[in-house]
């Protein structure tokens, strides 16, 4: 049986350089590809040529105060084989653009505008790349770090508004470190603190 | 055992005739029939359904009518999580029902946001309707829904109704 480890070699076998190593960790295969903007080419290999029909997820990883800051992550899946892959690739800030793979698997296109819903990400080719979760004209991208918590007072006429919420000493933003509690859980990360 | 004692309507000395004011006859017909808009947004609303099933039977207030129509209604039950997104909906839907209305806040989300401090929950519903009855709870009983639905009934029980409407002209 062709293991999710084997897939990730004939990946690299195809791609070269453009492929990482595959890591390991808990019987999960990740594999990262260095070049975001051909994506779209090793998912449409990984589909055809390597059996992987279902995408189950692409999600987005906030990197806060690294270059480059977005991480994109695409959950493979294989009903045929049962096996799984994940790919990997960086984005930054700047050039925050990703080719949409909507044309590989037709469920990227509501991963994909949640994605760039709440982190920001484009996917350059993406059919209707509008936001699924917030309403149009909201100008934030809440999953960032440097959004607080307690959001941001916004109004768009006739549509929705939002105002900041009453955090009372509440919800805590954990930062890992061994410092004391205060420090550990701020209020909220302040991108002019530096934090 | 037979009741000897004739009280009420049926008093011989009044014949069949009551006496009453405008305002308490108009207010004992609107608060034993407040029909209810079901705002159900989150598990409060699962409550408010057991509130008017056989078990606690909300028809024993008068209120087991659920109208899905903000035209048909007289009290709106905000029923859970009100998210910015929906927020614009729950006013137009109160700014559809036809006076008299009230509002009721149902479980800790609708009354103050609830656990949810966030960027895409209204923090009360009284941000944008005005609340005569909050229900605490996460979700509330259907016998809490029950006692602020009694609750209410004893304030449009009081409403100067008559006297708001036909103010005394002068001669």
């Amino acid at each position: 049986m062709t293991t999710a480890a084997d897939f990730a070699m004939q990946l690299k076998a195809e791609f070269g350089e453009l492929i990482s190593e595959p890591t390991e960790f808990r019987g999960e295969i990740t594999v990262n590809i260095a070049d975001a903007s051909r994506i779209a080419e090793v998912c449409e290999f990984a589909k055809h040529e390597l059996g992987f029909d279902y995408l189950l997820d692409i999600s987005t990883l906030d990197h806060y105060g690294e270059d480059p800051r977005f991480s994109v992550v695409y959950e493979l899946s294989s009903i045929s084989h049962q096996q799984n892959l994940r790919l990997k690739t960086q984005v930054t800030e700047e050039h925050g653009e990703v080719p949409t793979v909507t044309g590989v698997w037709r469920t990227a296109d509501w991963h994909e505008r949640e994605a760039y819903d709440m982190m920001g990400v484009k996917f350059t080719g993406h059919p209707n790349l509008t936001r699924i979760l917030m309403w149009e004209g909201y100008p934030h991208f809440p999953l960032r770090k440097d959004f607080p918590l307690e959001g941001k007072p916004t109004e768009v006429p006739d549509v929705a508004f939002t105002q900041t919420a009453p955090m009372e000493g509440g919800p805590f933003v954990t930062i890992a470190s061994n410092e004391n509690t205060t420090v550990r859980e701020p209020r909220r990360r302040n991108p002019e603190d530096g934090q | 055992m037979t009741q000897k004692t004739e009280i009420g309507y049926n008093s011989k000395v009044e014949g069949e005739v009551i006496h009453t004011t405008v305002d308490a006859a108009v207010n004992w017909f609107r608060k034993n029939s407040m029909w209810p808009m079901p705002m159900g947004l989150a598990c409060c609303g699962i409550e408010l359904m057991a509130a008017g099933c056989s078990r606690f039977d909300i028809s024993r207030f008068g209120s087991e009518v659920m109208r899905f129509s903000p035209r048909q209604s007289d009290v709106m039950i905000v029923a859970g999580t009100v998210t910015y997104k929906m927020a614009t909906a729950v006013k137009r839907i109160y700014d559809q029902m036809v006076e008299p209305k009230w509002v009721i806040a149902m479980g800790a989300c609708a009354s103050s946001g609830g656990m949810y401090r966030s960027y895409a929950v209204l923090q009360g519903v009284d941000q944008i309707v005005p609340v005569d009855v909050y229900i605490a709870g996460c979700p509330p009983r259907p016998e809490a829904v029950l006692e602020g639905l009694m609750k209410l009934q004893g304030k449009v029980a009081k409403e100067p109704w008559a006297k708001q409407h036909f103010k005394p002209t002068a001669q």
